[in-house]
């Protein structure tokens, strides 16, 4: 571990800093009827990284790729094993509460909302446990009902909420107390395409009006798209990729898919420069394309050459962006950690 | 305020928060209804009278009461710690016993605090000619309580501290609360002398009414025990607290949480 120095807050701009952050399990598995074998598993391994006040950044990775624990350390639920930590110059482990007061968090896949009571319960428990000022609280909750269209539902026990009105529910309760920084653990998943919208469009203007810096880890490539101009790319416990998301599709070599209906059945479309067949279902054809290209040309060339009845162009999902990025090195790392 | 919340949650069904509570009060006073049924074979255990054994028990009683009332939330964690909704409390902008502490907060434990109390006053009455009364023996009813209350906690404390690494070692720390307030409801010459030590050394419970109460009714302290220890239970129960709170630091700091 390094020796602790005292960092600015914000004196170089940085708010969030990593400085080779570490989370080491140990796990223990039975081998024998009486025999346990001590494993370690390197949750985190090594990541460095510092976020500016005001960015918004998206934090992905396959599942059990160290997302979660990155975020629980960043918040304080969980006590690095090594490295340095500091968000707006405050050790979380160290100093949880003060630092709670602080940040806002959202976890997707559970609510902190209490179950059996209604919203503006939840709401009014937090205005006393941050000791938000009179003031602060009316008009932040004004705001977030109004943007999160909460109206009809602050009298209504959480349990009855479905579940994208019970994340809007969640979101609003994290931001009461005007947090600098939000982390949001997969904020829409499971979420339909209505509420998904209207959870970013409320993401992007807390960005925007407040400066607000936000983290959110997400499967949904769509959520980077809309929301982040930067985004790192974890795997394994560390950090592989941090830059642009452009940038991410080149390093990745990843391809989009143009899925062209024909009017009938016809041979693999295989004259088309910059496009390649992948396969064909009856008169549907699958073809490849480098994700930074434009899709328009593409098009234009199989419309002017081939009967087209419809199209759709599929992004490629984040895991296959990794997977190919890291597609030789993957399994021999994997191999390396037994 | 937490405790609020969950007392709202209570009142919302009155009629069933009413029923729990003389329940809870008439299920402690079974054991004290064993302790009377007693008195009506025999005369005296282990050379105490009734009276005295309603002291004891009112004195432990009470203080149990008091910290199981405050504390008793605390062995729910374990279920917390498992499915990792711990994880919300860690969030929020307060110390986490105190939430936990204040989780499920039941307010009908009140029913225990309040029958032991009731024995106590009893004993008190029944005792008040026997009892050669002095400002430090009257200060000492009250300092035993607390003391003992405290000390109970700290236990309760120190098992829910265990919870971090093992999970679901509930009932080993109920073993040693649960328990320990049983074993103390009898005088201690009625036990072996070991017992006797390890509970006046290695878990202090001796220290909530055994020793307060020998001093009480000029007894001499159990062998081996010395006689100032009557007056310790302001330091053990503050030496208790060091060695829970210690124990909370470190359970917290190796809090693993869940996936996802």
């Amino acid at each position: 571990m390094t020796t602790p120095t005292p960092l600015p807050a914000s004196g170089d701009g940085s708010f969030i800093t990593l400085d080779g952050l570490e989370k080491v399990f140990t796990v223990r598995r039975r081998t024998g009827p009486f025999r346990r074998e001590k494993k370690e598993v390197r949750a985190v391994d090594g990541i460095s990284f510092t976020v500016a006040r005001g960015e918004m950044v998206g934090y992905i990775g396959p599942n059990g790729a160290g997302k979660s624990t990155t975020i629980k350390m960043l918040t304080g639920i969980l006590t690095p094993s090594g490295g340095r930590l500091r968000v707006a110059g405050i050790d979380p482990a160290r100093e949880r509460t003060r630092l709670a007061r602080r940040i806002g968090v959202v976890f997707g896949q559970r609510t902190t909302l209490w179950w059996d009571l209604p919203l503006r319960d939840s709401y009014r428990l937090a205005h006393r446990m941050y000791r938000i000022p009179d003031d602060r609280y009316r008009e932040n909750l004004a705001r977030c009902v109004d943007l999160l269209d909460l109206g009809d539902l602050l009298d209504v026990p959480v349990r009855q909420l479905s579940l994208g009105q019970r994340m809007r529910g969640d979101i609003a309760a994290a931001l009461l107390h005007d947090p600098e920084v939000l982390y949001l653990d997969e904020p829409t998943i499971g979420l339909d395409v209505v509420s998904k919208a209207r959870v970013r469009g409320f993401l992007r203007e807390l960005n925007t009006t407040r400066g607000t810096t936000v983290l959110l880890t997400t499967h949904d490539l769509t959520d980077i798209e809309q929301l982040c101009s930067r985004v790192m790319v974890i795997d394994h416990g560390r950090l592989m990729y941090d830059g642009d998301l452009t940038g991410l599709h080149e390093a990745g070599g990843g391809e989009r898919t143009l899925v062209v209906d024909l009017a009938r059945e016809l041979p693999p479309i295989d004259d088309v420069p910059g496009a390649r067949f992948v396969r064909a279902d009856g008169p549907r054809q699958h073809l490849a394309f480098p994700a930074a290209a434009s899709a328009a040309p593409l098009v234009a060339a199989v419309a002017a050459a081939y009967p087209l009845v419809d199209l759709s162009v599929r992004e490629p999902d984040i895991e296959s962006v990794i997977a190919k990025m890291y597609g030789g090195t993957h399994e021999e790392r994997r191999e390396s950690l037994r | 305020m937490v405790a609020g919340m969950w007392i709202r949650s209570t009142m919302a069904y009155r009629a069933s928060f009413v029923l729990t509570l003389v329940t809870s009060f008439c299920v402690t006073f079974f054991d004290f209804v064993v302790i009377l049924l007693m008195f009506g074979q025999v005369r005296g255990l282990g050379g105490f009278a009734f009276a005295e054994i309603a002291l004891l028990y009112g004195l432990t009683g009470t203080a149990f009461g008091i910290a199981d009332l405050t504390m008793g939330s605390l062995q729910r964690m374990g279920r917390r710690i498992r499915d990792g909704s711990l994880d919300g409390f860690l969030l929020r902008p307060a110390p986490l016993i105190a939430q936990v502490a204040a989780d499920k907060f039941a307010l009908r434990r009140l029913g225990r605090v309040l029958q032991g109390l009731m024995v106590l006053v009893w004993s008190l009455v029944l005792l008040r000619g026997e009892v050669a009364w002095t400002p430090l023996k009257v200060l000492m009813v009250p300092g035993a309580v607390l003391c003992g209350a405290v000390i109970f906690s700290a236990v309760m404390v120190l098992g829910a501290s265990a919870l971090f690494w093992l999970q679901d070692a509930a009932e080993v720390t109920n073993a040693f609360t649960y328990g320990g307030n049983t074993l103390l409801q009898y005088p201690p010459t009625v036990f072996a002398q070991d017992l006797v030590r390890g509970v006046v050394y290695v878990i202090p419970l001796a220290f909530v009414n055994w020793l307060p109460a020998l001093y009480l009714l000029d007894r001499p302290a159990p062998p081996g025990v010395p006689a100032w220890a009557a007056f310790a239970p302001p330091l053990v129960a503050l030496a208790c607290c060091g060695i829970a709170a210690l124990a909370w630091r470190a359970g917290v700091r190796s809090y693993r949480s869940t996936g996802s």
